[in-house]
């Protein structure tokens, strides 16, 4: 496919079956956030990235016949390996025999809450989740880096990119609310069913996303400034670091949430809160800004 | 040795995985290429979650009467991973644009031609400074 609008609209169709399929797979948290992202933050990256470079790509030179080879090759070879893979939904499968049963036996009793995702997330591997939520507020600094915050571009109210649609701005606007209060309740109320911080996030960013691009870059920037957002990134860090050295100042080993209340089970309850909050305020100032460089952005050239 | 439909789901992974490695290695425009990494992304995490999935369990959210879950392990990893692949894919757009605006192209071909251009005229300047010296 030359047309590379086509291709960012094809993908973000395969995203949404990807979410389809994860929640056939019993991954609802996973499908949440597939769809979420790959559906709607991706595509919407993809096509203010093409708007940037040019639509259309030139056919290339190359012969295909090698890089043909090379994949096939390596595909046998990853053929072969699944041969050995124990069958789908084995339940004696080895990896579900090493600490998946100990999470679903312990978490509800040592937690506090259902959602068995969430706990393992903001609790048993709070390490691992501490990094990720870095990694990607290093991704925004990154993209800062090397596109600027746009703070100099000045709003222009009422400009948008899709020109003016009145049909498309009453829906927008009666939706919207509902779409930041549903990002609320996914961000409170993850501990209970699918949802945590990460969805929470994009859902928020999301939120935003659409309301800027149909009622005008302007409009989203007088709401949310893009200078805040560096800000709100490090506070969602910060939120969830402090909550990590406070356990420290008290004698504790680093993200022990026992600290936070007298019973232990309270206290990892309120921890996971705080910690799925750091996350979201992160997950949101990120997404929102990396759309705020690539939409504002004038085409040079 | 396992029934082919019991295999079905990783041999679409590869499948999949595949697709994306060649969009990769072959596609010259760095836009499409980075859509190729995404595919490719995408197949890794239907990977992770098909193995975390049990015959007959429901999701990871506790209910009561029900003792058979999904693994949640793979959860939480493909969840965050998710997130991270969007962040790491913007950042990947970002250096695509100002690829753009420095060599006025995101083809390879164009990039690769412009940088050899410039490597000869700054040969061809070093020689001329190394004659005059002379």
């Amino acid at each position: 496919m030359r047309d590379l609008f086509a291709v960012a609209m094809m993908f973000g169709i395969y995203s949404l079956l990807t979410a389809a399929l994860f929640m056939d797979l019993d991954a609802a948290d996973v499908a949440f956030t597939e769809a979420a992202v790959g559906a709607g933050v991706t595509t919407i990256l993809l096509l203010s990235s093409l708007r940037l470079t040019g639509r259309w790509e030139r056919r290339p030179k190359h012969s295909p016949l090698l890089p043909l080879v090379v994949v096939g090759v390596t595909g046998a070879a990853l053929i072969y390996g699944t041969l050995d893979i124990p069958s789908l939904g084995d339940p004696e499968a080895p990896a579900h025999q090493h600490v998946a049963p100990h999470y679903i036996e312990n978490a509800p009793k040592e937690m506090g809450i259902p959602n068995i995702v969430t706990a393992v997330l903001a609790s048993y591997r709070g390490f691992d989740t501490l990094g990720e939520t870095l990694v990607i507020f290093t991704a925004g600094l990154g993209v800062f880096l090397l596109l600027g915050t746009n703070d100099g571009a000045r709003p222009r109210p009422g400009q948008t990119a899709i020109g003016s649609q009145p049909v498309l701005r009453l829906v927008v606007k009666v939706l919207i609310p509902f779409i930041l209060l549903y990002a609320l309740y996914v961000q409170l109320h993850g501990e209970y069913g699918a949802g945590g911080g990460f969805q929470a996030g994009v859902i928020f960013a999301t939120g935003m996303v659409l309301y800027d691009l149909v009622f005008g870059d302007g409009d989203a920037r007088l709401v949310i400034p893009a200078r805040w957002l560096p800000r709100l990134a490090a506070f969602g860090v910060l939120v969830y670091g402090s909550v990590g050295l406070y356990a420290l100042l008290h004698g504790r080993p680093f993200l022990d949430y026992t600290v936070l209340a007298e019973d232990p089970v309270a206290g990892r309850h309120l921890g996971i809160l705080l910690v799925e909050l750091g996350i979201g305020i992160c997950v949101f100032a990120v997404v929102l800004s990396i759309f705020y460089a690539l939409s504002g952005r004038r085409r040079q050239l | 040795m396992s029934n082919v439909s019991d295999l079905f789901n990783y041999w679409v992974v590869v499948f999949l995985m595949m697709a994306g490695f060649y969009v990769v290695i072959a596609q010259g425009n760095l836009i499409k290429k980075l859509v190729g990494l995404g595919l490719f992304q995408a197949s890794v995490f239907i990977f992770y979650i098909s193995l975390g999935f049990v015959e007959g369990g429901i999701a990871p959210i506790l209910e009561e009467g029900v003792s058979n879950y999904a693994n949640p392990l793979p959860h939480v990893l493909i969840l965050t991973a998710i997130v991270v692949s969007v962040a790491t894919t913007a950042v990947g757009l970002a250096l695509a644009v100002r690829i753009y605006e420095a060599y006025g192209s995101v083809e390879e071909d164009d990039i690769h031609a412009l940088d050899l251009k410039a490597d000869e005229s700054d040969e061809a300047t070093s020689e001329k400074s190394e004659d005059l010296t002379q």
